[in-house]
């Protein structure tokens, strides 16, 4: 993020593309229900009942939507903590995602409150509790998704800068011809956005590297707070899943997904915007996933093993079933990465990718839903309204992904990528690769 | 085999005599610093209770506007002349059930917030809208307060915290033992003053405690020989005596120990005096800011797969 503004490029291409207006359906529909929550009632849109207070809004939206923007996390960990910097390339956009999957999480969060206009609570100190995990959550979260805009920043700082202010043009016709600004006032108007986005943006590079480690610890803190949510349902949630170890779990969870949804991103975005795959920051990338899931297997498998649990989870019934297909998953998925050759083949990367990020939303889903037992008579299965609020948030995600790579720089540059990544140079400082924005 | 024989010892003492056991009982529990057994409670006898549903009624009628409650319509009554609740919802506190075991056995049921010692909905709630009053020990709740995040409904064993699905403006609604209507203006809660044969008997925890031990001593063959809530979860104060299995009345076996004890040790554990979230955060700074000079000294470095 240091500046290095020609490492990423925007995205040329129409915005409004078949794509966005089937993505923008599904918003549309999603927030018709979203509506109707707002006026008749959470029982109106939602199977959710007091056995199982929690649906799919916090067990996909916020306990999965979170580990899945989880790229920037694991990204920033990468880069800037073990000091591979050949993967810089890929931070803007794993960046992107998080930011919609953190924002929107947030925006999930809003829905599913009952008193929503009482949560101004949380910035009461005299109401804060901080015996309960919620609590630390919430506050963390806010915090990330906050420092998740400051480390985006510089893109749009950027675009801001080098704007000529075609698009506020247009707008303004479209709107009405009487708002067109004229030329002389657009140009000041424009000269002092772009002065004041020149000042910002070096003392922006300066100070971000304390965000950036700022967004490393708040997600390890509020990841592991989201397993701690669970440890109070000892007596609810199935012994294979309910253990002290909940919060490192979660944690290790969170950060073998990041590097599996940067790798699926990577590729997806490659073969819809028709760009060339980054083969060898994936393979990079790949080779780290399998050593985090042996670790996290270990501690699963080490810690059933001393709680007696082995037997339960090979019964095959309900529980065991949902516990061995998010165990092979994992697993499997992870086997495949050890083989040198499957992590240079773009499909076997996607297949694997997407095996993992199964597994571990599969984890997470065991933990908040479906393992959850509240006792006798109580059943849960999402409703329509319930699933299309749930799609209606993740289409946004996609379609604002979509959207903003085409108005800011954020996918990795190609031409550099080509000079930097394929050739295999011992590039020292290659001669204008990095004007640093200083 | 030191400890075999003082086990041995306590199980004597247990069938020697009841009285000694109901005093020895409390005195192992109160080794839980945060046991309270001045605290205010109930005791419910499953075998006295007549299913008359007075208390069920009083309840209603007592708290009503304090929880905006209201009436629930059976199926066949879409008029609601009749409240005809089905469970614990968010119009109704406390509910009388029957259970049957056969034909010729079977028991009622009362079902209302157990007020738990270390109740995990207070140690859950994040805005600190459930509350355990020190004194009395009512698990109370303010709606003023509260988000509506359902925590504390995922977290309580009993599945006693009932949300306001059907209301635009929802709210939490549990039993809070009267505490701004019956209990203020008579000290008494509405249940246990209608009841009309006596089988809720409101008073401290050690009282009711040792009234409980007192009827299982003198009619054993009437009771199963166990008062409900004294250990379960480290203890509750609403306490429960029955002919039939606690499970069957729908009341879940659980051990001994309190949720809130285990996920708040763990927790306080990870962040206690938050110096781990700030060392992490001191020590990736200074890696970050290490790594980001080479980096700027080196350009991009190459190191390879």
């Amino acid at each position: 993020m240091a500046g290095h503004h020609d490492e990423f490029v925007r995205l040329e291409g129409k915005i409004f593309t078949k794509s966005f207006f089937v993505l923008l359906t599904l918003v549309i529909i999603g927030f018709y229900y979203i509506g109707v929550r707002y006026v008749k009632g959470i029982g109106a849109v939602s199977n959710m009942s007091d056995g199982y207070p929690w649906g799919i809004w916090i067990a996909y939206d916020v306990a999965t939507g979170t580990a899945i923007a989880c790229g920037g996390y694991a990204m920033a960990i990468l880069i800037y903590i073990r000091n591979h910097w050949k993967f810089h390339p890929l931070i803007r956009s794993a960046l992107l995602t998080s930011l919609f999957g953190y924002c929107l999480a947030g925006f999930s969060v809003m829905v599913d409150l009952g008193r929503y206009w009482n949560s101004y609570e949380f910035f009461m100190p005299a109401r804060w509790q901080i015996n309960s995990a919620m609590f630390e959550v919430a506050l963390c979260v806010m915090a990330y998704s906050t420092v998740l805009i400051i480390e985006f920043l510089p893109a749009v700082l950027w675009s801001l800068e080098n704007s000529r202010g075609e698009t506020l043009r247009k707008v303004s016709a479209w709107l009405h011809p009487r708002l067109v600004p004229d030329e002389a006032k657009l140009a000041s108007g424009l000269e002092w956005v772009r002065a004041a986005a020149a000042w910002l943006r070096p003392r922006l590079d300066k100070v971000l590297v304390f965000f950036i480690v700022l967004g490393i610890t708040l997600p390890t803190m509020h990841q592991s707070s989201l397993g701690s949510l669970l440890l109070i349902a000892a007596t609810k949630l199935n012994p294979l899943w309910h253990t002290g170890f909940l919060p490192l779990l979660f944690l290790i969870n969170c950060i073998y997904i990041g590097y599996a949804i940067v790798i699926m991103e990577s590729i997806i975005s490659s073969y819809a915007f028709k760009r060339e795959i980054e083969y060898n920051e994936l393979a990079g990338l790949s080779r780290i996933i399998p050593w985090l899931t042996v670790i996290w297997l270990s501690v699963r498998v080490g810690d059933l093993a001393y709680r007696g649990q082995i037997g339960n989870a090979l019964k095959l019934d309900f529980y065991s079933c949902f516990f061995l297909l998010e165990f092979c998953l994992v697993a499997g998925g992870s086997m495949i990465l050890f083989n040198r050759r499957m992590r240079r083949s773009p499909r076997w990367l996607f297949v694997t990718a997407t095996m993992i990020i199964l597994g571990g939303a599969l984890y997470r889903f065991n933990v908040y839903l479906i393992g959850f037992n509240p006792g006798q008579g109580w059943h849960y299965f999402p409703a329509f309204p319930e699933v299309m609020i749930t799609a209606g948030v993740i289409a946004l995600e996609i379609l604002g992904y979509q959207v903003l790579v085409k108005v800011f720089p954020v996918l990795p540059n190609p031409n550099k990528h080509a000079a930097s990544g394929h050739a295999q140079k011992p590039a020292g400082l290659p001669p204008g690769a990095v004007p640093q924005g200083k | 085999m030191k400890s075999q024989s003082r086990r041995d010892f306590f199980k004597m003492l247990g069938l020697g005599g009841a009285t000694l056991l109901a005093s020895s009982v409390p005195a192992m529990a109160n080794e839980k610093k945060w046991v309270n057994d001045e605290a205010l409670g109930m005791l419910y006898d499953a075998t006295m209770c007549v299913g008359c549903k007075a208390c069920m009624a009083t309840c209603k009628r007592v708290n009503g506007d304090y929880g905006s409650l209201s009436y629930e319509r059976a199926s066949f009554d879409p008029d609601g002349l009749w409240d005809a609740p089905q469970d614990l919802s968010g119009s109704t506190r406390t509910l009388i059930k029957l259970c049957k075991e056969s034909d010729s056995r079977w028991s009622y049921v009362k079902y209302s917030c157990m007020h738990c010692q270390k109740p995990s909905c207070v140690s859950v709630c994040p805005v600190s809208a459930m509350t355990k009053d020190k004194v009395t020990g009512v698990v109370d709740y303010n709606k003023d307060t509260c988000i509506g995040c359902r925590y504390c409904q995922v977290a309580c064993s009993f599945t006693i915290p009932k949300f306001q699905w059907e209301k635009t403006l929802p709210q939490i609604v549990k039993c809070d033992l009267c505490k701004n209507t019956n209990l203020r203006e008579k000290g008494i809660t509405a249940c246990a003053e209608v009841c009309p044969v006596g089988a809720i008997t409101f008073g401290k925890r050690k009282d009711l405690l040792a009234i409980a031990h007192e009827r299982l001593q003198d009619n054993p063959g009437r009771y199963i020989h166990h008062v409900y809530g004294e250990h379960e979860l480290g203890g509750t104060n609403h306490l429960y005596l029955s002919a039939l299995a606690f499970d069957k009345l729908g009341l879940p076996t659980l051990p001994d120990n309190a949720p809130a004890e285990f996920s708040e040790k763990i927790q306080h554990t990870i962040y206690k005096g938050f110096v781990a979230p700030v060392a992490l955060y001191s020590a990736l700074c200074f890696i970050a800011l290490k790594n980001q000079k080479e980096q700027e000294k080196n350009g991009h470095k190459e190191d390879g797969e």
